[in-house]
């Protein structure tokens, strides 16, 4: 009884009714009806990504194993704690001076939450590009590439590259001896692009060694550039998937 | 009475016998049963969406005739051979005009629009029945995104959530010794992802291992659906593809595992169980 007073008083007012739009399923009156259910998509910001209706195999676990929306997941979750970790880091790293290696050893130490924080970052980015992969492979499988929806199989190679970028410059941030030597093995092999080896790899480097220049580049690479060309990215992968007639198949 | 509705028996057995999927049987065997009890309260069933049209065209035709200002040169002879169904394209455009009340000549009987010039823009017309365009596509079997397709997502979310803060809880990410440029850590490698490419470096020269030989990956990866033509998607008629990709996959796998624990000190050979693992995430 109490229960469903309240529940009546937070629903039945002007606020809350601004807020949840006719048909929401948060709105004071939605019935499980097909129209609400259809209203529940049509009117909610995040449900928009979705169809109203999808195709019943597509739901089946086996179809997709939801590695695409996990790839998403992922890419939220580090979203979320990376945001959370640029508020004790500082991209700074001097002879004498190695801030941003301090800050991951305060971190851990003295943060709140810092080591578990860092931790779901760490493991987050490495399930991502897991998730990723498995997500290719699956839509290889599928032959969901073929036609209409080839180009966002294009899209989504430069997403696996992105991915693959993201992560590699987020490596080098904690300026520990791990990071240093697994990122020169890379930038390394950088240097032999043909023709302009040297330059590529002073301009990622920011000189013609690791040093705190390219920890700076590497970080703003890291939170703002490269994230922001992934949500461009995304944006256009998952508009397609919906152009192109939903998910594929079924097989 | 339940709310049950009767299936019509001698319908779902057609149709079942057609082979028709469980699920559209019993829902055309519903609405037959329900046509024919609505036949037996003596309901008159609408007239079909042909019949409707026709009537319109006929009335619109009639009407047309006896002249609105504008011009409809009308009675179009391939009219009075052909099926009749449509209107030709000057009665469309005649009646357009007419329902935006172009030409000056009439008021638009029944837009219900007020005239008054706080209205810019009026893009209403009426669409005879006949003029709707129908799409042929194949009825396909779908369901409500919610709860259905969401109700999937928040669980898979939830669990690779969960998974991935009780590995957080437990394992802690790895922090070395300050990074020293001087001092070559002696097991030195690249992230696990990047390890294929670290392990052709012990084959090839580092321009091809490290450019060229990724760059053709990548555009071969790109290129794919336009390589692949064959338009089935089905396992047993393309397993050619499949097994260049279970071997492309196959092949990089084993590079990754080789570099990640099969590599030591001076990217050497060594058994994990001699050496330990030199690996770390
Ligand atoms: C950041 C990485 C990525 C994210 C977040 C992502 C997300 C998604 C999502 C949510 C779907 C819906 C179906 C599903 O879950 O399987 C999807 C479909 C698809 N993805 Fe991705 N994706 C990513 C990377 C890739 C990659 C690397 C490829 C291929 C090289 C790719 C190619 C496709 C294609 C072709 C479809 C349509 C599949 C179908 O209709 O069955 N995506 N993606």
């Amino acid at each position: 009884m109490a229960n469903k007073d309240l529940k009546t008083t937070v629903q039945d007012n002007v606020i809350w009714k601004s807020i949840f739009r006719p048909g929401s399923i948060y709105r004071k009156g939605y019935r499980d009806t097909s129209r609400d259910r259809a209203l529940a998509s049509m009117n909610n910001v995040l449900y928009h990504l979705h169809p109203v209706k999808v195709k019943r195999h597509g739901l089946k676990l086996t179809y997709t194993y939801c590695l695409g929306g996990l790839s998403f997941f992922m890419f939220i979750l580090l979203t979320v704690t990376g945001i959370f970790l640029m508020f004790f880091y500082t991209p700074a790293a001097g002879a004498g001076t190695e801030i941003a290696y301090l800050n991951m050893r305060e971190l851990s130490a003295s943060v709140t939450f810092g080591q578990l924080v860092r931790n779901l970052h760490r493991w987050g980015a490495h399930a991502m590009v897991f998730t990723v992969f498995l997500h290719m492979a699956r839509v290889f499988y599928h032959g969901a590439y073929k036609p209409p929806r080839e180009f966002n199989w294009v899209v989504g190679v430069i997403l696996l590259t992105l991915t693959l970028l993201l992560s590699f410059t987020g490596y080098l941030l904690p300026w520990d001896q791990l990071a240093l030597w697994a990122v020169t093995v890379g930038t390394n092999m950088m240097g032999f692009t043909p023709v302009f080896g040297d330059q590529v790899q002073f301009v990622l480097l920011g000189g013609v060694e690791i040093g705190p220049n390219t920890l700076l580049r590497w970080y703003v690479l890291h939170v703002l550039f490269i994230p922001f060309v992934t949500v461009i990215f995304l944006a256009v992968h998952f508009w397609r998937i919906r152009k192109d007639g939903g998910i594929s198949g079924p097989l | 009475m339940s709310d049950e509705v009767s299936i019509d028996q001698e319908v779902y057995d057609r149709l079942i016998g057609e082979g028709k999927s469980e699920r559209i049987a019993r829902a055309k065997a519903k609405a037959a049963s329900v046509r024919k009890a609505k036949l037996a309260e003596g309901a008159t069933l609408g007239p079909r969406p042909a019949e409707q049209a026709a009537k319109a065209l006929e009335e619109f035709r009639a009407n047309a005739g006896g002249g609105g200002g504008v011009a409809t040169k009308t009675a179009a002879p391939a009219d009075a051979g052909g099926g009749g169904g449509r209107l030709t394209p000057e009665e469309r455009a005649a009646r357009v005009a007419a329902s935006l009340g172009n030409g000056g000549a009439k008021e638009p009987a029944s837009m219900g629009v007020p005239q008054s010039g706080d209205h810019t823009h009026r893009l209403l017309a009426l669409v005879p029945p006949a003029g709707i365009q129908q799409v042929q596509a194949k009825q396909q079997d779908k369901v409500y995104t919610w709860p259905h397709l969401l109700l999937v997502e928040f669980v898979s979310l939830l669990a690779a959530g969960s998974l991935l803060l009780i590995a957080s809880f437990f394992l802690d990410a790895p922090l070395g010794s300050l990074a020293n440029p001087n001092e070559v850590p002696s097991i030195n490698k690249a992230p696990w992802y990047f390890m294929g490419l670290q392990e052709l470096l012990a084959y090839f020269h580092p321009m091809i291992a490290g450019v060229t030989l990724p760059g053709v990956f990548l555009v071969a990866l790109m290129a794919a659906p336009y390589i692949d033509k064959n338009p089935s998607a089905k396992p047993e008629n393309r397993k050619v593809a499949n097994m260049a990709f279970t071997f492309f996959l196959t092949f990089w796998g084993l590079l990754v595992i080789i570099g990640s624990f099969l590599r030591g000190a001076g990217y050497e050979w060594v058994w994990p169980w001699v050496q330990g693992l030199g690996f770390t995430l």
